[in-house]
């Protein structure tokens, strides 16, 4: 009788002993888990990048690097803005259902402001980098080509918000990175909220 | 779900009955003897130190560059801007020397009990090897942080292999793979360190216990216990490893931890021994410090290396005094003369030596961390020898006559009886 | 037996709190910095931004980490910064190692762990016993540090010192000043020759702070670590209990 009492202690003891030592294992575990995270120098290298657009003319693009990928600035004309409406039907996703943005450029324009488009010039099919085309270039376009960007590698055509075009190799809409306007003539790439 | 868990079980075991095997065979119905005190922890610890070292070595082998332009940088860089980097550097730094404190303690055990005695002389072979191994591991280890200590130390103790006549220099540049201690020398001997040598103290570790299980462990008493067995054959003194040393060795493992994190967290320089202050200064091939000491653990062979004069034009007897002094380790078991295996029965002249002998270690060990001068001059009857050097050839003589005057004061040592069963 | 191995284990212990003198000769002060000051910590990165970082670099000490010391990124951005990096970049110095070997016979040291090479005692005694010695290049000298090269940066805070034999009879602070150790011989006296901005216990603070400072950079996670060590010591003892009353439990059975 007294065996049994013994034996249930000692299991308790076992049981008890396990659950701290696991703990205690577990919290062990926790710092060489944590330097797998990015290091300082890493965030550093990946923080957000400034840039002046001020000095960008109506319909020029600048392009400026955040985290190894190139982010295009351009300056949309009126007309650019209004051939973006008239490209509705003839991009595979229209309303930026697809998570490609921020919520702030979950929008007609894909932008902020409609005057400066911001995205990730990387190409959603492959990785390229795609070329600004135009409104004129109809020649190598085609006709009803009203601008917005071609990939050189399988042909991808995106709007001037940075939608695919229907039949486009690539399946979803050029990414918008998150930005947030410092000034009338300052972006912030790479952050929503003001840098501290 | 339990006679679930049970049935995977049982289909493993069927088809790897080894498992099973080998956990009886070590653990549950491996008999050790039932009266092991506090010097039989160091063991066990040792294995945990070595698991501490791969698993933490690992973590900074995944930050740490090997290359002399970039090394001391990449410890800063694992120290500030990975995170939880600083945690996993101190654990390393404070086990490398808690390996050694623990390992010290280890063959301390087998001086007291005489557990390198027949027939157990193999295991303490495997255990001379492994802490040779373990030497040149810190060594190989030491140069990586690439500081001045690192730099320098390694410089002067590849010098010394230089020494050997004949092939000394060849040899010396064989080593560094460059006239001087640089880039070449820092990657091979970051291969050395990382993969090449664990792998042979992991295998020499297995020897060692698989040696020990063999013939079975000694114990304070020095008596045999498989000399008297009980009607299951069992040894009458014996309990299972597991679960009775198992459960002691795991509160002895949590001591152990607190004491480690307690100099982690705290102190983990250890006012220079653990981690040198000289050290975080980036290695310069053009400055040579003043004061060039191995650390800590090295110091007692350090000691007794300066304190051989150049002979023949050559630091080479030198040298060969410190090797002796590590390998007239491996004698041990053939120098001991004595029918008594444990301290608790020998006679007055064992205990006195061994007294001796330790005392001696530590103070060659603190003497080689000082320069020569540390002790000032002597007088003029010694022709102003500088004091401490004296001392340390004085003291590498006691070390030596330890060893080899051990046949004769082991055999006409009085012994006390030894009893036929284990004292608690 | 067991009593000597005990004693004989405490003689290492010792010898690592024995107290740290500079090499041969000047007696150091001992700095009194509290690394929980933040604004001790804030002044000596201001004092060492200013005067330091033109020379030296600091190039594994990130400015942002600065936010260790309670100030913020547009703080650091504002008052630190005084280059073209990024409050994200490291403190590396514009001086390039061949100018300054060029300038001072040797190039300025990267000051990021000076404080674990030297020591804060080391550094706060050497930042307060620079002197006026026309037979050097630069024009001063160092009673802990003979001939270094660098001049006194912060002697406009200071002054200009002079060191040297005290007239026989009488020793101004002589206490601090006695070289070699030996005793008996010369005895050394500080003089100001002119005034700097601030009077000696500002310098000191200064000094102090700026050495905090040092040290706070050698190693930006101690106060953290000493933390979390009080946790870690907390648990294994709490595990002690469980893994002791375990081995109590099982070891009833031998005998």
């Amino acid at each position: 009788m007294n065996e049994k009492k013994i034996n249930k202690t000692r299991r308790n003891l076992i049981a008890a002993t396990a659950v701290v030592g696991g703990a205690a294992g577990a919290a062990v575990a926790v710092p060489f888990a944590w330097s797998w995270w990015p290091s300082e120098r890493a965030k550093a290298a990946g923080a957000p990048v400034e840039a002046d657009i001020a000095g960008i003319a109506p319909g020029e693009m600048k392009i400026v690097e955040w985290r190894g990928k190139p982010v295009w600035i351009m300056r949309r004309t009126k007309e650019m803005l209004e051939s973006v409406a008239k490209d509705d039907g003839k991009v595979s996703d229209p309303k930026s259902e697809v998570d490609q943005q921020p919520e702030y450029a979950k929008n007609e324009y894909r932008s902020i402001k409609p005057e400066f488009l911001v995205l990730v010039g990387i190409c959603t099919h492959l990785g390229c980098s795609p070329q600004p085309k135009a409104a004129d270039d109809k020649g190598e376009m085609g006709s009803d080509w009203s601008g917005g960007f071609l990939c050189p590698c399988h042909g991808s055509k995106f709007d001037l918000a940075g939608r695919v075009f229907k039949g486009s190799p690539a399946p979803i809409n050029l990414e918008v990175p998150p930005y947030t306007y410092l000034s009338d003539g300052r972006l912030l790439i790479g952050d929503d909220k003001k840098g501290a | 779900m339990a006679s679930r868990l049970m049935a995977l079980w049982d289909w493993f075991d069927a088809r790897m009955p080894t498992v099973a095997e080998e956990y009886r065979k070590h653990m549950a119905e491996y008999y050790a003897p039932k009266n092991f005190n506090f010097w039989y922890f160091f063991g066990a610890l040792s294995i945990l130190v070595l698991a501490i070292q791969i698993v933490s070595g690992i973590f900074l082998t995944m930050n740490y560059k090997p290359d002399a332009a970039l090394a001391f940088g990449s410890v800063e860089y694992i120290m500030r801007d990975v995170p939880g980097g600083w945690i996993i550097r101190y654990i390393h730094s404070t086990g490398a020397s808690a390996f050694f404190v623990v390992v010290y303690l280890h063959m301390f055990r087998g001086l007291l009990y005489g557990s390198f005695k027949q027939p157990r002389e193999l295991v303490w072979i495997f255990g001379v090897l492994i802490y040779l191994t373990l030497m040149a591991e810190a060594f190989f280890g030491y140069l990586l942080p690439w500081g001045q200590m690192s730099y320098w130390g390694a410089q002067v103790i590849v010098n010394l292999f230089g020494t050997i006549p004949f092939i000394g220099p060849d040899l010396s540049l064989w080593i560094r793979g460059d006239y001087v201690v640089g880039d070449a020398t820092l990657n091979r001997f970051f291969a050395m360190h990382v993969i090449a040598i664990p792998l042979v103290l992991l295998g020499l570790v297995a020897a060692h216990i698989l040696a020990l299980h063999d013939v079975g462990s000694n114990n304070p008493d020095g008596v045999e216990i498989k000399k008297h067995k009980g009607p299951d054959g069992h040894p009458l003194d014996g309990i299972p490893f597991h679960p009775y040393y198992t459960v002691k060795d795991l509160a002895g493992a949590v001591v152990f931890l607190a004491v480690f994190c307690a100099v982690l967290f705290f102190l983990p320089e250890m006012g220079g021994y653990f981690l040198e202050y000289n050290n975080f200064n980036p290695a310069d091939p053009l400055k040579t410090p003043p004061h060039i000491a191995p650390v800590w653990y090295f110091t007692p062979y350090y000691s007794i290396l300066r304190a051989v004069p150049p002979l023949f034009n050559s630091q080479f007897p030198g040298v060969m005094a410190m090797g002796i002094a590590t390998l007239i380790l491996f004698f041990l078991p053939w120098l001991d003369r004595s029918p008594v295996k444990s301290i608790r029965y020998r006679g007055v002249l064992y205990k006195s030596a061994l007294a001796i002998f330790v005392v001696t270690f530590l103070v060659l060990g603190y003497l080689g961390t000082e320069p020569v001068t540390v002790w000032g001059q002597a007088g003029a009857w010694l022709g102003h020898a500088d004091r401490a050097t004296v001392a340390a050839r004085i003291l590498s003589l006691i070390y030596f006559a330890f060893f080899f005057l051990m046949p004769w004061y082991t055999s006409i040592d009085k012994t006390k009886p030894v009893p036929e069963r284990v004292t608690m | 037996m067991k009593k000597l191995l005990l004693a004989l284990a405490l003689v290492p212990v010792l010898a690592v709190f024995s107290a740290q003198a500079s090499e041969d000769g000047y007696r150091l002060d001992h700095a009194p910095i509290d690394p929980k000051d933040l604004l001790s910590l804030q002044s000596g990165a201001r004092t060492f931004v200013n005067y330091c970082l033109n020379c030296h670099g600091a190039q594994f000490m990130r400015y942002n980490r600065l936010t260790d010391l309670g100030l913020t990124e547009a703080e650091i951005r504002d008052n630190l910064l005084f280059t073209d990096a990024k409050v994200g970049d490291t403190m590396k110095v514009a001086l390039q190692a061949k100018d300054g070997k060029a300038m001072f016979g040797v190039a300025p040291p990267d000051l990021s762990v000076v404080a674990r090479a030297r020591g804060a005692d080391w550094i706060y005694t050497y930042l307060r016993t620079f002197y006026r010695d026309p037979a050097t290049p630069s024009g001063w000298n160092n009673a802990v540090f003979p001939t270094v090269a660098m001049p006194h940066v912060l002697w406009t805070l200071q002054g200009e010192r002079a060191y040297g034999p005290a007239p026989k009879g009488e020793s101004k602070e002589a206490g601090k000043a006695e070289e070699g150790g030996h005793g008996g011989e010369q005895e050394m006296q500080w003089t100001q020759l002119t005034p700097g901005s601030q009077n000696e216990v500002q310098y000191d603070t200064t000094v102090r702070d700026l050495v905090n400072f040092l040290v706070y950079m050698g190693e930006p996670s101690a106060v953290n670590r000493k933390r979390l060590g009080v946790v870690v010591l907390f648990a294994l003892g709490i595990l002690f209990i469980f893994a002791y009353a375990l081995k109590k439990e099982y070891w009833k059975d031998v005998h």
